[in-house]
């Protein structure tokens, strides 16, 4: 499978993907770190993929969306947005309601 | 070393704004907000792809993080009768 091919399946197979530098209880970068606080104050389940952990991935990411930087949250395989959208969805209201209907 | 005012004027030569501030001072991290009549009638996702592209290559390259807030002139001057 290709690394586009992968990614597709990763955003498709869950309902919330998080790809970020790091885990989610060890962040490697400060907007890796606001992208899961957002999630955690939504109380949802993600998945989330490091792509520190995966060159393929963390280059791959990049093309799959035409969004060039990490963190980028996917819900239902759509690409939402990276730390500063989510923050701004967050505090609309946008966000919870979107991730609620994945529940 | 990148500077701010750099990449303010990386992002006018590709993309037209009616307002521009980037703050950032370590080279590699950034803050900016930008107000662009491109930006009308688009998605956030879309506006920041807009930013993204004026800065192609850099993107991938020099900058390590850009956070921004995009707005429409509308919005910016309701932000700014607010404020």
């Amino acid at each position: 499978m290709d690394t586009q091919e992968l990614i597709r399946s990763q955003v498709t197979g869950n309902p919330v993907v998080l790809y970020m530098k790091g885990s989610p209880k060890f962040p490697q970068c400060g907007f890796s770190n606001l992208a899961t606080q957002i999630l955690n104050a939504c109380n949802v389940e993600y998945v989330a993929i490091d792509v520190l952990a995966d060159q393929n991935i963390r280059e791959g990411i990049k093309t799959y969306a035409n969004w060039p930087t990490i963190p980028q949250l996917y819900i239902n395989g759509e690409f939402i947005g990276g730390s500063d959208i989510m923050r701004a969805m967050y505090e609309s209201g946008e966000l919870q309601t979107l991730l609620n209907a994945t529940k | 070393m990148l500077s701010a005012q750099q990449l303010e004027t990386y992002i006018t030569q590709n993309l037209a704004c009616d307002y521009i501030k980037v703050l950032g001072d370590d080279g590699t991290h950034f803050e900016a907000v930008i107000v662009s009549p491109e930006f009308v009638g688009k998605t956030m996702v879309k506006q920041h792809q807009l930013v993204y592209a004026a800065l192609g290559d850099r993107m991938r390259a020099e900058i390590h993080a850009l956070s921004m807030q995009t707005l429409t002139p509308e919005a910016w001057l309701k932000l700014q009768a607010n404020n």
